[in-house]
């Protein structure tokens, strides 16, 4: 099926949801409001004219003073059967940054929505293990918004901290007869 | 044993496998719940190799991200650069020419020898065979012998640019490549006759993690993880990009999901990669290597050196970065791991607004707890060997 025509089915069963659909260099992402994204997906994966059986990618973006709703989570799908392929954005805000998991829907979805969490604070709902994953338990701040800086936070990492005490007090080490 | 009324009171015990560990490739680390030999529970931890590579490529230039991709899975970091130059292409609109995809395939078929060479090595060495392992490592050898020929690094090479590849490949390079592809099936069938007929092997592969065609999907697991189950999935052969079209090759697939089967698919797959080599290297056509759209591309250094204009030119490029169209593009490539895609989002600027690298090694990890639990803790090292990960790129 044509890319466009997916877009124009999603629209036709879930009209309220779908806010934009945009097509650049022949693929097409389609905007979607977060609250149904849930049963969205379930539908896109579940009816046997779309099959979307293979959820390849899920990551956020931060239109830090882009666009009124700061996250964006975005989704992309691919159908080994029928070959086909689609963008699904969904707006999230700031103040309520939290949207559905479709960890019901896609199993291997689980670290993806780690990393975004990890990288960018946005809560999935009713993920089974929803922790730090690629940085450690008690790092603070989420490194990949856009107000995050480059090099790093002025405070050092607790745990590096703890290190570098150690490396400085093994130096400071003398060896007694 | 009559005599024992009582049985032995046992209770759950908790190890932790790695960071440091050989058989972990890299520093994975694992908390394992045993019930005896059993693993009940596997808790993967990942995230000791971190170092931002997306935040920092949202930094750079799309020229000056492209070492970033060595980085990622540094044992096939060929197939990494030609994944991210293609996706950049795709969002600047430009192709390169034909030469230069024929260039790219043959020396991302290199690549992904070379990494199935250590995965196989390392796979064998893991569960106890060593002699295929030094023999695999000498023909490893010869390849990045033959990469630092053709651009003088062997492992972070860069080759593939934006538009093209850095330079042309010479005849030398092309006829000692053709010696070895001649060469290299005698040294396969070598490798197989010592493994994959090998009682042990097999007593050690066969219907240990098993894991169904349908799930596999589900888990979004790609790359030769995928085709053991029996899924014919293959970006090159879904959406061919660079020379694949062009080339006849096939894709392998397996029929129960274990690690046997995807062993074998593996070893086939490097089969056809040589395949793929040869043929690239009788049809490669003449011409430029360089796409000429000075928009997006730098100009040669020889010109840069002799002509202001062009000097000026490569200045703006480095500097400021070409300006790219707004909008986001995805693209997907078969890397030796699995898929890897690149996701950009274009703001109008020099620079990538997002850059999202999709690192098959990093959805193969999750699949681990998957594979290993109820297994026993022997079958944990056989999994973690059989969905060939590479650290790098999982923490990215």
């Amino acid at each position: 099926m044509e890319t466009l025509q997916i877009a124009e089915k999603i629209k036709e069963r879930f009209p309220e949801e779908v806010l934009d659909v945009k097509e650049f260099r022949g693929q097409v992402s389609a905007t979607l409001k977060k609250d149904r994204i849930l049963e969205i997906c379930r539908y896109l994966h579940d009816e046997p004219e779309l099959y979307f059986d293979y959820l390849i990618d899920v990551c956020g973006v931060d239109c830090l003073g882009k666009k009124e709703k700061r996250f964006e989570v975005v989704y992309h799908l691919y159908s080994i059967k029928h070959r086909h392929a689609i963008r699904l954005k969904a707006e999230v805000e700031e103040k309520d940054a939290s949207i559905d998991s479709v960890m019901p829907v896609w199993v291997g979805v689980n670290w993806h929505e780690r990393e975004c969490f990890d990288m960018y604070g946005i809560i999935f709902k009713g993920h089974p293990d929803l922790r730090r994953i690629l940085l450690p338990e008690d790092w603070e701040g989420y490194p990949l918004r856009k107000d995050y800086p480059v090099m790093g936070p002025e405070k050092e990492w607790s745990g590096f901290l703890t290190v570098l005490d150690k490396a400085k007090r093994f130096r400071e080490f003398e060896w007694h007869e | 044993m009559e005599d024992i009324e009582k049985p032995f009171e046992t209770r759950e015990l908790t190890i932790n496998l790695g960071p440091q560990h050989p058989a972990t490739h890299g520093v994975l680390r694992l908390v394992l719940n045993l019930d005896g030999e059993t693993v009940v529970k596997c808790t993967p931890y990942v995230g000791y190799l971190h170092r931002g590579v997306e935040k920092l490529g949202e930094n750079r230039t799309y020229f000056a991200a492209l070492p970033l991709s060595d980085r990622l899975d540094y044992i096939s970091s060929m197939n990494n650069n030609v994944g991210y130059v293609n996706a950049v292409e795709k969002l600047f609109g430009i192709e390169a020419p034909e030469r230069a995809k024929f260039i790219r395939t043959i020396v991302a078929e290199m690549s992904r020898l070379s990494s199935h060479i250590i995965w196989l090595g390392t796979h064998v060495l893991d569960i106890g065979a060593t002699t295929p392992f030094l023999h695999a490592m000498a023909q490893r050898e010869r390849l990045l012998d033959l990469f630092e020929m053709l651009c003088g690094a062997r492992l972070t090479v860069s080759y593939p640019r934006v538009g093209g590849v850095r330079n042309d490949i010479s005849q030398e390079f092309l006829d000692k490549l053709y010696e070895f592809i001649l060469e290299f099936p005698d040294r396969m069938d070598d490798y197989e006759t010592l493994v994959t007929e090998n009682r042990i092997w097999k007593d050690r592969t066969v219907g240990v993690g098993v894991i169904s065609a349908e799930e596999a999907v589900n888990w979004g697991l790609t790359g030769g993880t995928l085709r053991g189950s029996g899924v014919d999935y293959d970006v090159r052969k879904y959406a061919p990009y660079d020379a694949y079209d062009k080339v006849e090759f096939d894709i392998p697939i397996g029929k129960n999901g274990d690690c046997y089967d995807r062993y074998v698919v593996r070893v086939e797959e490097m089969r056809q990669a040589n395949r793929i080599i040869k043929q690239c290297i009788e049809k490669l056509p003449a011409g430029p290597v360089m796409a000429d759209s000075p928009k997006f591309t730098l100009p040669s250094k020889d010109m840069v050196l002799k002509d202001m204009e062009h000097l000026i030119h490569q200045f703006i490029l480095i500097t400021k970065g070409p300006t790219v169209p707004e909008g986001e593009v995805y693209m997907g490539t078969e890397v030796p791991k699995g898929e890897l895609g690149f996701y950009f989002i274009s703001d109008g600027t020099g620079r990538p607004y997002r850059m999202r690298v999709r690192a098959p090694s990093f959805i193969h990890a999750s699949v681990l707890p998957r594979l290993s639990e109820g297994g026993l803790v022997a079958d944990v090292i056989a999994n973690i060997g059989t969905i060939d990960i590479v650290l790098g790129e999982c923490d990215r």
